[in-house]
This record gives C-alpha cells, sequence and structure tokens, in this order.
C-alpha cells in the first residue's frame, strides 16, 4: 500500500496540503475550552493539525499539552469550541493505557463486540475475532477470560478490538486507531516487544495510528511522523518528520520538550 | 510452552526480514509462556471435603451438647426436648404427610414474592441509579426501608388487607424490593468508569449500551442484592405467617411453629425453626452460591 507522509519540518511548510482523498484526519484552528468565565480552561488552542490515511504520527507532550481532549475531539466523543474538525476515516477507535476488556467476556467475544454493536451476523464476527486474535498473534487463547491473561496478552487483545472497532462498519475507508499511551502501564521488556508488534500490525494492516505517548523513546522508534505540544493551553510547537532526521532527533526532540516544561517553572 | 516448541512462520511480505518478525513472534511467545498468570484449580472432591466437613462435625457437635444439656436434666422437659423427641416429631409430620403441605405452602410464597420483588425491585434499582433526581428522591428511603424490620408493616397490612395473602405479599415484598434494589445501584456504582467510556467508543449506545456493558458489568452487586433479598424475603415470610394465621391463611412453617407454641408442644417449636434454616440455607446453597460462584469466577473475583 502507498504511504503517504506529510514531510513538515518547519512552520514554512504548513502550506504543504495533500488532496483531500489521503487525508484521514484534518484539524484546522481546532480550540477547546472547557468551562466559560474565570473557571475557563483552555486545553487546546489554534491547532493545525492533518493526518494522511496510513499514517503513524505520534503526539508528544507533557502533562496538560490537552493530548486526550485532542484524542476526545478526533473519537467524535467531545465538540471544538473553534475550528473544525474533519475525519475521513471509517469508525475512529480507541485504545487506552488499561486493556479495559469486559471482564465477563471471553478475549474472542471481547473482539467480538464492536461487530455486535454494529450488527454484524454470528458468523462473520467469529472469523474476524479469529483473524484478528491471529493477528496479534493470540490465536489459541479466544477462548481465555482476561484476568487468565498477562497485561501484555489483554493489550494485545484490547489491539485486537481496537481493530475490530475501526473496521466494523462496511465500507473501503481505512481504520483510524486513537491510542491514549496504550503501553505506558506495561513493564519494561513487554512494552519493547508490543511496540515492535504494533509497527507490524500497522504495517500489515493499513491502519492510520494517531498515538499519544509522553516518552521521547516510543514516539521516534514508532512515529513516521512526531507532533510536540506544548502544555495549557496545548498547541503545536514543532513536528519532525522521522524518515529525514538521524539518530541526532531523539536529543533535539527532547531538548524542545526540556524548553516547553521549563516554560512553566516559578 | 518452551519457546522452541512455538513456531510462528511469518506469512506477510511488509515486513523487512523474515528472521526479524520470527525473532519477534518468539520473544512475545516467550513473554507470553512467563507472564501468563497461573490458576490452580482445586479438585472437586478436596474443596467439598473442605467445605462439607467442617459444618457437619459442628453440627454433630451442637446436637452432642443439646443431648447432654438435655440429660443432665438443668432445665425442664417443656423447655428443651429431647433431640431423639424433636426427631419423633418431624418423623410424625414425615408419616402423615402434613410437611409437604407445610413446606410447600411457605415456599411457594416465598418464591412468588421473591419473583414479584424482582420484578419491581430491578426497573428501581436502574432508576435510582442512573437517574439523579430519583436517586436523591428516594435513594435514602431505600435503603432506611431496608434497616426496618419487615414484621413492624404486620400489623398495618392485617388492617389494611385482613388475615389474606395479600397481607402475607405485602410484607415479603416490603422486605425483599430494598435489599434487591439496593444490590442493583451498588452493582452499578461499582462499575469501572473506564468501562461505559469504551463501551461508547466501540459503538454501544442507549439500550445497547445497558445490554451489552451496563447490566453484566453490575451483575455481581445485583446477585449479592438478590441473594439478601431472598433472605430477607423468607425472614419477613415467617414473621407474617406466626404473627397473621387464619383459616384463609393455611397452614405454612409459621403456623406450624406458631401451633407448637399455642399448644405447649415444644419438640413441634424446635422442629419448625429447624425446617425453617433448613430451607432457608438450602435455597442459598443450592441457588445462590453455586450461580455467584458461576459468575465471580468467570471474572476472576473468587478463588478457586
Amino acid at each position: 500500500m502507498s504511504k503517504v507522509t506529510l514531510t513538515d519540518s518547519g512552520p514554512g511548510l504548513a502550506e504543504v496540503r495533500p488532496a483531500p482523498a489521503t487525508t484521514a484526519v484534518d484539524l484546522t484552528g481546532v480550540g477547546k475550552t472547557f468551562g466559560t468565565g474565570t473557571a475557563a480552561v483552555t486545553a487546546l488552542r489554534g491547532i493545525d493539525l492533518r493526518v494522511a490515511h496510513g499514517e503513524f504520527l505520534c503526539l508528544l507532550g507533557a502533562s496538560g499539552c490537552g493530548k486526550s481532549t485532542l484524542l476526545n475531539l478526533l473519537a467524535g466523543l467531545e465538540k471544538p469550541t473553534t475550528g473544525t474538525v474533519s475525519v475521513t476515516a471509517a469508525r475512529p477507535s480507541f485504545m487506552f493505557q488499561e486493556a479495559a476488556l469486559m471482564p465477563w467476556l471471553t478475549a474472542a467475544r471481547n473482539v467480538e463486540l464492536p461487530l455486535q454493536l454494529a450488527g454484524q451476523g454470528r458468523g462473520a464476527r467469529r472469523t474476524r475475532a479469529r483473524e484478528l486474535l491471529e493477528l496479534v498473534r493470540l490465536d489459541g487463547v479466544g477462548d481465555k477470560r482476561p484476568h487468565e491473561l498477562s497485561g501484555g496478552m489483554r493489550q494485545r487483545v484490547s489491539l485486537a478490538r481496537a481493530l475490530a472497532a475501526a473496521t466494523s462498519t462496511e465500507g473501503d475507508a481505512p481504520g483510524l486507531l486513537l491510542m491514549d499511551e496504550p503501553f505506558a502501564a506495561l513493564d519494561a521488556i513487554t512494552r519493547d516487544v508490543l511496540q515492535g508488534e504494533l509497527l507490524r500490525v500497522w504495517e500489515a494492516t493499513g491502519t492510520t495510528v494517531v498515538f499519544v505517548t509522553h516518552d521521547v523513546r516510543e514516539a521516534v522508534r514508532l512515529a513516521q511522523r512526531v507532533v510536540l505540544l506544548s502544555s495549557r493551553p496545548g498547541t503545536v510547537v514543532r513536528e519532525w518528520s522521522v524518515d529525514e532526521h538521524g539518530p541526532e532527533l531523539h536529543d533535539e526532540i527532547t531538548g524542545r520538550l526540556r524548553q516547553v516544561i521549563t516554560s512553566h517553572a516559578a | 510452552m518452551p519457546p522452541e516448541l512455538v513456531e510462528h512462520r511469518n506469512t506477510s511480505t511488509d515486513t523487512n526480514t523474515d528472521t526479524g518478525t520470527d525473532d519477534s513472534a518468539r520473544a512475545l511467545a516467550g513473554l507470553d509462556a512467563l507472564d501468563t498468570p497461573t490458576v490452580n484449580r482445586v479438585p472437586w472432591w478436596r474443596r467439598a471435603s473442605r467445605s462439607v466437613l467442617p459444618p457437619v462435625v459442628a453440627l454433630v457437635l451442637i446436637v452432642v451438647i443439646w443431648q447432654i444439656v438435655w440429660a443432665s436434666a438443668v432445665t425442664p422437659e417443656y423447655k428443651l426436648p429431647a433431640p431423639a423427641a424433636v426427631w419423633d416429631e418431624f418423623l410424625g409430620i414425615v408419616a402423615d404427610g402434613s410437611i409437604w403441605s407445610i413446606l410447600w405452602t411457605s415456599i411457594s410464597r416465598a418464591f412468588l414474592g421473591f419473583a414479584i420483588a424482582l420484578v419491581i425491585a430491578t426497573p428501581l434499582g436502574l432508576l435510582v441509579a442512573k437517574v439523579p433526581v430519583v436517586r436523591s428522591a428516594i435513594g435514602p428511603l431505600l435503603s432506611g426501608l431496608q434497616s426496618l424490620p419487615s414484621v413492624a408493616w404486620v400489623p398495618a397490612a392485617v388492617l389494611w388487607f385482613g388475615l389474606t395473602d395479600a397481607t402475607i405479599y405485602f410484607v415479603v415484598l416490603l422486605g425483599s424490593v430494598p435489599s434487591i434494589a439496593n444490590g442493583l445501584v451498588a452493582g452499578v456504582d461499582q462499575i469501572p468508569p473506564i468501562l461505559p467510556r469504551v463501551g461508547r467508543v466501540l459503538g454501544a449506545r442507549g439500550l445497547a449500551s445497558a445490554r451489552h456493558v451496563l447490566l453484566p458489568a453490575a451483575l455481581p452487586g445485583y446477585l449479592a442484592g438478590c441473594k439478601q433479598g431472598w433472605a430477607f424475603s423468607w425472614r419477613s415470610l415467617m414473621a407474617a405467617e406466626i404473627i397473621a394465621a387464619g383459616p384463609a391463611l393455611g397452614i405454612g412453617l409459621g403456623a406450624y411453629l406458631k401451633n407448637g407454641s399455642d399448644f405447649n408442644n415444644i419438640a413441634a417449636v424446635f422442629s419448625a425453626v429447624l425446617l425453617i434454616l433448613v430451607v432457608g440455607i438450602g435455597i442459598e446453597l443450592l441457588v445462590f452460591r453455586p450461580l455467584e460462584r458461576r459468575v465471580l469466577r468467570a471474572r476472576g473475583l473468587a478463588g478457586a
């Protein structure tokens, strides 16, 4: 499949816009304010962001950068105060820090749940769930309950369920996967392996991924493009195309992140 | 499973090198093998001996002490009967067949009352749990009713409905509805907030959300409420049957107990109390305990 990468390494390149057909997500001048009057808190301000179909984008930022708000806007769970959000992908699906599997359902039934909610028949559902569990290398554990699985396995079931949700509606539009620090609660070894697995699954499925993280190393390893957000309110500070930079990128991004954080001192 | 037994052949051509993904698959399989929680299943006979033997031994001890106290004759015969006399009384009602009508009268009332209570309490509990106005309006009342002994309603019920079945059911319902409704409220309150959120992201709205997320997630609390509701309805039924006795009401366990007391037949009183206990414990052990065990075990909430 073809991947369109927005090579936007400086403010001047923001005008380079891909053709609408290849854009999965288009945010223009998006702002979000919670509350009114003196109690108002601005979570996001003036966000312009485009994500191409099949792109892997990492949103990086310290606490309070409005990452979760941004994901909620993309998922349609909240409405922006200003600006427009347009998502042309199929139903966006979420993955959280916790696997958040339904504890009363088996692994396979958890993966089937979004398909069931979308009204798919039993046979089609089962086949699809088996395929997806195979994709995340969990064939054979479909009958297990969440508590019988390790943390890493649960998170992979959650990934399979998110993929099921992203493709639950008919049509050709590839799915959009919104990931809110999905590996943050795992131990370092499991996280390392799952990052590799996520890349493999992403390449195999062609899904668009918007991945939120605190971790520069994780962002650089996974993403094609890293977007650094400032905190309170969240704005886009800079973005880097990972392919175009060498190994010094990690230090450069870390340096900028430090600057953003230091500006909040005192 | 040792890693060398796991053969993942990668057929995807998207990946860079075949050996790389093979490594990753092996690493993953190894991690899964190391991290999977181990579940120790206790064989059923050991579980049975562990859960059945102690209460049986305790029961035998109680009967032995009872026999010793009776034999020492510190209390007059009309206050404490011999275990054998109670056994004879029991055999007597079995022999003349009256035990079946006594048991049927009480148990059928308890079951019908409990079923009606379920039908009333379930929507009531959902309303209290999900509608803030309803909760602040009748939530405290519901908790208050739970601590009010339902036997307190018997005099009023007798005045309203006379000595009829309506009196009995009224008391039983007031005993069990608050427990069941409160159990459901507690069950809904204890749902981790992430689950409804995930449900919404996966496309569950309105009724589908209630059916696929809310109700199954609240099931353990609901079941606990039902269990307590059963105990309360059985208790209220006995209170009602003892106080409200009349020809229109037939002879249930409560009336049998009352008759024993009225005729100074202490053996019949003991036999009635024991029967009430046995039925209450029996339903709990045969119906609610297995149900609860299944639900909790499926969620990994109860020890094997």
